[in-house]
């Protein structure tokens, strides 16, 4: 691990790597099962859920707004039921083990600190993802996205690197931006003019920006004599201010930076566009039934476009907090599928820019919970988060089954 | 009633929709051997009792019994182990197979592990010929016109050996013709000792085929009785609750100068039939154009009705003028020119009012005028180029045939579905751009259209999905309707609707005709044409088979146009 160059102590970087990565797989393997292959033992649990949950008539309507909220809340109450008893099984005292979850999450100022750190890339890409959704198309690219993104931003900190701050970090924000707003669009291009589906395309497109970037920084930007792959350092005119220069009671070790009030900024900025304006709206129609659309005079191939490319945009967002808020340098591999778990964070949230920063935030607390309760526990290790995060997936997906008999 | 148990029951069957009393002590019986007609408006509970009985709903309170046995269904798969079959609405078929692997879906014979479709192509022929079915055992589903796709379903339902056939709403979609051959499927059917329950709104049909009605009204059951004694005056007052709506009046027509001009307008057939909409299915259907050379006008302040069996160009004519002619369609030629809002000729519709407040529609026809003088020049926009926003802009409405695949976003609240389409102007889009949704303005409007079109629940929050069919398309009529339009494309607007819901939109039609709207009015109802036209086109193989006088042509007439003159369609 390099020094950092900021000169403030760089905390070892406690994320594991494969973390999101495996729940990619999982996620895509549950994805690639119709929901009644699940098994017996989940179609099971689906009716027992839809007991849990209150009949429709007799709520009120203040009550009925909040119904989207109970659906992944009461998820996430089974997962940590089923994830207890797991732990019990191999011996720990699920008590115990979730007390340390959530004291290393929620500690003041490093727990909290932490926990929004790993929860503002994931703020980004769930949002990128339910953009995506809410416009009738599947992202699986956010991660090509903000691979694109950051390279983008990196660029720009290390050829620009002699401006001053003031240009140079906004001007790096919006190279990220538009990197990965660019790469975003491609594939709603692709769907829109040859009818290519997006889920393949951004598969694809995932690999060669991965690749590309890479590939970029091995062979022109790679910071001589460094054992790993990493380009050299942006100009110092590129950073992000660390919100402990700006919060008081929070240190700077904690790498928690601006990155974090513009993912907030980014949720309030989506919301207001979605069902606020008329391009929000024919989006949203675009996605309900594209052949209304069309009908409503929309142009559909159009709104994919535009679709896709907010999408990217808002997963290239995710590269400027790694980027320009952390490691001040591009690092092959850095993000071990945040754009994979944008796609849970989405699912988890509804694709509603609040429920977004819930479930965000939530994950976030999981990845920095589960480093402590790795080392401090006695059977459970790092991965009961995985099973955690997985079982609250499962039990958001199989909530669907009760319902489809209503009418 | 008495002798053997009734073939199908329902008993003091209650069932609650968020708040809603959907079925209130619903008590059902279907003699054996009979066909049973359960008639009564859109949202009075038909559609519920037969979910339940099919096993697709589970009641609240009471039982359903078969063959006079109290049976628990826990879904359909029980149902049809019962002996009983179900036909809905919309048809649940898929597209891209055949016939016979349609009716054989989830009930697939096998011989030695492997699926036997020559057995089943067999066995779907034997059935088909034993009820004088016509059906193409070989024929791509999706290649299929409605009627033939509803045979599809009857065999579906009949190759599970369905004892008790129920069947929702069948001759919405069907021509009279159908309809007849339909009756006498039926009558094939009863003889064979099967039972049927018809879901119907139609007083005629009940007269014609029934030999028991149960009466529905609000959720509950408010008459059973044979369909012997009954007239269609007592029918009606049974359904209405009150004396039946009087036709409706209408003055004579003043028509203007035309609004809409289309000339020698063909459209190659491509692969599939409309609808279909994948592409590749290329062949079968090819050769003959869906429009071949059709030219007409329509006039300011008058309807004109276009008549035909279903399928013979008038979804493509609609989508033509629409400007949602299927890109895959093999090309298309001729013109279509609307007359600009600057012509003399033209009156503006004076039908603001409705779904707005004054204020707010004059904004809109303020834009409306604007867009059209900005770009007509000449005084008339060829339709040629211009997308279906565009088309939007320049005052063409559009009533779909298919409320789900066009008309709504079910997954939307009413509000966001009452302006689809009038969502790019004001009132409804304001301030810069006209990039932000006027709230305010827009519950007003979508207010304004459930109160005008007595749409219920009138809860502007609720998703499309909730309403009743009937009130989904109110939902649409009303939307199209409070544009307001110039032109307006009128394509089955009152499909499965009931009697009073018709009777509304036909007024709200009649009134747009007289504030000076031209309408083009598509129906397979060859009654609600012969009322509301003024003058009646009738298509026939993509062809203008003639023009007649409603007020003068009979029934027969008309029927034996749209059928070719004479021979069997």
């Amino acid at each position: 691990m390099s020094e950092g160059k900021d000169g403030g102590p760089r905390a070892p970087d406690p994320r594991p790597a494969r973390f999101s990565g495996r729940v990619a797989r999982l996620w895509r393997r549950c994805r690639a099962r119709p929901p009644t292959g699940l098994g017996p033992a989940l179609a099971g649990l689906g009716p027992a859920l839809a007991g849990l949950m209150p009949a429709p008539a007799g709520l009120g309507p203040a009550v009925a707004r909040l119904r989207p909220a109970l659906a992944p809340l009461l998820a996430l109450l089974a997962a940590l039921a089923a994830g207890g008893l797991l732990i019990a099984a191999v011996g720990d005292d699920p008590i115990a083990v979730y007390g340390l979850l959530l004291g290393s999450a929620l500690s003041w100022p490093d727990g909290i600190g932490y926990t929004l750190f790993y929860a503002t890339p994931l703020i980004f890409t769930g949002l990128a993802v339910a953009v995506a959704f809410r416009a009738g198309l599947f992202n699986v690219g956010a991660e090509g996205q903000l691979y694109a993104a950051a390279f983008a931003a990196a660029w720009v900190g290390i050829t620009c690197a002699g401006l001053p701050a003031w240009l140079l970090a906004p001007l790096a924000c919006a190279a990220a931006v538009a990197a990965g707003g660019a790469w975003g669009a491609l594939p709603g291009i692709f769907k829109a003019r040859f009818g290519a589906h997006e889920v393949i395309t951004t598969i694809m497109l995932n690999f060669i920006a991965i690749a590309l970037a890479g590939y970029l920084t091995r062979f022109h930007y790679r910071q001589p004599g460094d054992p790993i792959l990493e380009t050299r350092p942006i100009g110092a005119g590129a950073h992000l201010a660390r919100l402990g220069s700006l919060v008081p009671g929070l240190p700077a070790r904690i790498p928690l930076n601006l990155a974090f009030p513009a993912a907030l900024a980014a949720c309030g900025l989506v919301y207001v566009l979605l069902w606020r304006t008329r391009w929000g709206y024919e989006l949203r129609v675009t996605g309900a039934n594209p052949d209304a659309a069309a009908y409503g005079g929309i142009a559909v191939g159009r709104q994919l476009v535009i679709a896709m490319a907010i999408s990217g945009a808002l997963a290239g967002m995710a590269g400027i907090n790694e980027v320009l808020g952390y490691r001040y340098r591009y690092y092959d591999g850095f993000s071990g599928g945040y754009g994979f778990t944008g796609i849970a964070v989405a699912l988890l949230g509804r694709n509603h820019p609040a429920g977004v920063i819930l479930a965000a935030l939530l994950l976030g607390a999981l990845v920095r919970g589960g480093l402590f309760v790795g080392i401090f526990s006695e059977h459970v290790s790092r991965d009961v988060v995985l099973v955690l995060q997985g079982l609250a997936i499962l039990f958001v997906a199989a909530q669907r089954l009760p319902g489809r008999a209503a009418r | 009633m008495s002798g053997p148990a009734p073939a199908l029951e329902l008993r003091h069957v209650s069932k609650r929709f968020s708040g809603v009393l959907a079925n209130d002590d619903v008590s059902f019986a279907a003699a054996a051997g009979a066909i049973h007609a359960l008639v009564g408006e859109n949202g009075a509970g038909k559609t519920t009792a037969m979910r339940i009985a099919f096993g697709l709903l589970a009641p609240d309170r009471g039982e359903v019994a078969v063959d006079g046995a109290p049976r628990r269904l826990a879904g359909p798969q029980d149902a049809i182990r019962l002996g009983l079959g179900m036909v809905h609405q919309h048809f649940t078929l898929v597209d891209a197979m055949t016939v016979a692997e349609n009716v054989v879906l989830g009930a697939e014979p096998v011989r030695r592990w492997a699926l036997d479709l020559g057995g089943a192509s067999a066995r779907v022929a034997e059935l088909a010929r034993e009820l004088e079915l016509r059906v193409d055992p070989a024929a791509r589903v999706g290649d299929l016109p409605v009627a033939a796709r509803q045979r599809v379903e009857l065999l579906k339902a009949l190759y599970r050996e369905a004892r008790v056939l129920i069947l929702d709403e069948p001759t919405a979609v069907l021509a009279p013709p159908e309809v007849a051959a339909l009756f006498a499927v039926l009558r094939r059917m009863r003889r064979q000792g099967r039972t049927v329950v018809l879901i119907t709104h139609r007083l005629a049909e009940v007269l014609a085929i029934a030999d028991e009605v149960t009466v529905m009204r609000d959720g509950r059951v408010v008459a059973a009785r044979p369909a012997g004694g009954l007239d269609a005056a007592g029918l009606a007052r049974l359904i209405v609750g009150r004396e039946a709506p009087p036709r409706i009046a209408k003055r004579p027509a003043h028509p203007g100068a035309p609004v809409l001009a289309v000339r020698e307008l063909t459209i190659l057939a491509a692969g599939g039939a409309s609808g279909a909409g994948l592409a590749g299915g290329a062949g079968s259907a090819g050769g003959r154009p869906r429009l071949d050379g059709v030219s007409f006008d329509v006039r300011a302040g008058e309807i004109l009705g276009i008549a035909g069996i279903e399928g013979n160009g008038q979804s493509e004519l609609i989508d033509a003028i629409a400007g949602l002619a299927d890109p895959a369609a093999g090309g298309s030629s001729g013109t279509m020119i609307l007359a600009s809002l600057a012509d003399p000729g033209v009156r503006y519709p004076n039908v603001v009012a409705i779904g707005e407040d004054s204020a707010g529609s004059g904004a809109a026809t303020g834009t409306r005028a604007a867009a059209g003088s900005t770009a007509t020049g000449g005084g008339r926009v060829d339709l040629a180029g211009t997308g279906p926003g565009r088309r939007r802009e320049l005052g063409i409405a559009h009533i779909p045939e298919d409320r789900h695949r066009r008309g709504l976003l079910l997954d939307l609240d009413l509000a966001e579905n009452s302006i689809l389409g009038a969502h790019q102007r004001p009132p409804v889009a304001v301030g810069p751009l006209r990039g932000w949704l006027d709230r305010a303005a827009i519950a007003r409007r979508a207010a304004a259209i459930l109160a005008r079109f007595e749409i219920r629940p009138a809860a502007l929050g609720l998703p499309a999905r909730a309403l009743s069919g009937g009130n989904q398309q109110k939902l649409v009529v009303g939307r199209e309707l409070s544009l307001p339009p110039r032109l307006l494309l009128a394509a089955q607007p009152t499909r499965g609707v009931d009697l009073r819901g018709s009777e509304l939109i036909h007024r709200h039609l009649v009134a747009l005709r007289d504030g000076g709207c031209a309408v083009l009015l598509v129906s397979s109802e060859l009654e609600e044409l012969m009322t509301l036209a003024d003058r009646l086109l009738v298509l026939h193989r993509g062809r203008v088979a003639g023009e007649l006088d409603p007020a003068r042509a009979t029934v027969e007439e008309v029927g034996l146009m749209m059928t070719g003159g004479g021979g069997g369609a």
